[in-house]
């Protein structure tokens, strides 16, 4: 039943889920959701710009998303909320890229395979791209954890740690940029900012240090990716939305489950 | 030698000065209590030494490697990250086992490794973070108000702890505080902030003092401190201090204190 594309789909959905899972902790940790939207979002004109130069949609993902890391955070504190200006970089490059690709002739239907993924037409070079990247994320969180941990909780005691937090910050960027970079082929610029939250959101009832959370979301990722395409393969439905709707699923039973559990522990001694 | 010296440090906020002219420096083992009323910017001054503010002007030298360990005021600590106890004291390094042991002993937290921190009341999580900075073996123990929300004698079970601290490690404390009668009595020194260090002594403690709730604009409940101090620089309001940012400081009483 699992022809080749199939196997080449699921390593794919493995390998964003298990660098989205780690990385969409810090962005649930920092209440950075609207931020991985806007780098998702402005990828799009990356991947215009990169079919008009006839370069790696990769690379052009990974400069524009770097460059508008770089824009925010040269704006901010200037009299706007991040939010905003996150919501002006984020559409103004989801328009520019969608114009843009509307003057290149016949890029219509790549783009759209950019905006809502396509992980069935994952090749090999892909499949090295997504594992690369996926290991290059992982490492750069693992080499940084404590750091990253420490600036999460609290920047000023990240500062008396001797540890500049911005620095960090820096690093959560980049890491975000190469997620959205590899993730865009597999669920689509609309849908990579569930991949990052969803599952990390659903491990944390599940979690008592912050090293178990990001495990878990990884776990709970790669089990979404896996159910998602085999539903979508089953069903005849599309694949990255069927891999969000899994996770979804997924975060409603442990959310549910929870909630259960705390009801009998509570009623549990008293009967 | 001085743990940490500031020099004609100014600090901006948004535009504004919030701090400027501070010449401050900290002697190993010393405990100095800043005091001043609300935005003097007192948790500014320990943002600018521990490095977490930077000079707009002047500069803060710190000896090299120094240790600070710092308590912050206030930690929203987000209820999205799981967190024990345990784990935060392993924050951001991996400390030994008998050490937390015996910190965990010290701040009276035992029992409480495993709970997560959101599930801790004020004084246990003032607890925490003390033990957290007390594992870095800081040379300067800094502490922003680390008595807030506490009752009476959690207040005074925090200072004793303290002086303990101070006594087994040796290390110089700075903080801020409101506490003053309580405060006074375990400082070296005390200083008055209000956008500049506007006087600074050793503490006495005296009954009552009457000029000392009209410079703080305490209630009635009374402050029972008094302290001897120094100006070591012209207080002469003529030239462009700025003295309108809501508080009612009486400078003459500054001439009528015990040593006068």
């Amino acid at each position: 039943m699992l022809d080749d594309f199939m196997l080449r789909a699921g390593l794919a959905g493995i390998g964003v889920a298990l660098a989205a899972g780690p990385l969409g902790c810090f962005v649930v940790w920092r209440r950075m959701a609207y931020f991985g939207d806007a780098t998702a979002h402005a990828a799009i004109l990356g991947v215009a710009l990169a079919l008009a130069l006839s370069v790696s949609p990769f690379l052009g993902v990974l400069a524009v998303s770097l460059l508008m890391a770089v824009t925010v955070a040269g704006l901010t504190g200037r009299g706007y909320g991040t939010d905003t200006l996150l919501g002006v970089l984020a559409h103004t490059g989801l328009a520019l890229g969608l114009v843009a690709a509307s003057l290149i002739a016949g890029a219509q239907v790549d783009l759209m395979a950019f905006l809502i993924g396509d992980i069935l037409a994952v090749g090999k070079t892909d499949l090295a791209i997504i594992w690369g990247g996926a290991a290059l994320v992982l490492a750069l969180l693992a080499w940084r954890w404590r750091a990253l941990l420490t600036a999460t909780l609290n920047a000023d005691l990240a500062f008396a740690s001797g540890l500049p937090p911005r620095r960090e910050e820096m690093l959560l960027t980049l890491a975000l940029a190469i997620v959205v970079a590899v993730a865009i082929k597999v669920v689509g610029a609309l849908l990579i900012t569930a991949l990052l939250i969803i599952p990390a959101a659903a491990a944390r009832p599940l979690a008592r240090t912050p090293e178990m959370m990001a495990a878990l979301a990884a776990g709970i990722g790669a089990i979404a990716a896996i159910s998602g395409l085999v539903g979508s393969y089953l069903a005849d439905t599309p694949t990255g939305p069927s891999i969000v709707a899994a996770a979804a699923a997924l975060f409603a039973i442990v959310n549910i489950a929870a909630s259960l559990y705390r009801r009998l522990d509570r009623s549990g001694p008293s009967a | 030698m001085s743990l940490l010296t500031a020099t004609s440090a100014a600090v901006q906020l948004g535009g504004r000065t919030v701090l400027h002219g501070i010449d401050f420096a900290i002697d190993p083992g010393e405990i100095v209590t800043i005091v001043g009323p609300n935005g003097s910017g007192k948790t500014t001054f320990l943002r600018l030494l521990v490095g977490a503010l930077q000079a707009a002007s002047g500069t803060v030298a710190r000896q090299p490697g120094l240790a600070i360990g710092y308590v912050p005021q206030r930690l929203a600590v987000d209820g999205t990250m799981p967190m024990t106890v345990e784990r935060f004291l392993n924050l951001p390094v991996r400390r030994d086992r008998t050490a937390i042991a015996e910190t965990v002993a010290l701040t009276g937290l035992e029992g409480m490794e495993h709970r997560q921190l959101t599930a801790l009341s004020g004084g246990q999580f003032q607890r925490a973070l003390l033990a957290r900075a007390l594992l870095g073996k800081p040379d300067l123990l800094v502490l922003d108000e680390p008595t807030q929300g506490l009752d009476q004698q959690g207040e005074a079970e925090f200072y004793s702890l303290l002086e303990t601290i101070r006594q087994d490690m040796g290390c110089a404390v700075l903080l801020v505080s409101h506490d003053l009668h309580v405060v006074m009595r375990a400082s070296d020194r005390v200083i008055c902030l209000n956008g500049h260090i506007c006087c600074q002594g050793a503490p006495t403690v005296v009954s009552e003092a009457p000029e000392y709730r009209a410079l703080f604009g305490l209630g009635s409940q009374g402050a029972l401190a008094l302290y001897r101090h120094d100006h070591d620089h012209a207080h002469d309001h003529a030239h462009g201090h700025n003295h309108d940012h809501g508080h009612n400081h009486d400078h003459s009483h500054l001439e009528t204190s015990p040593d006068a």
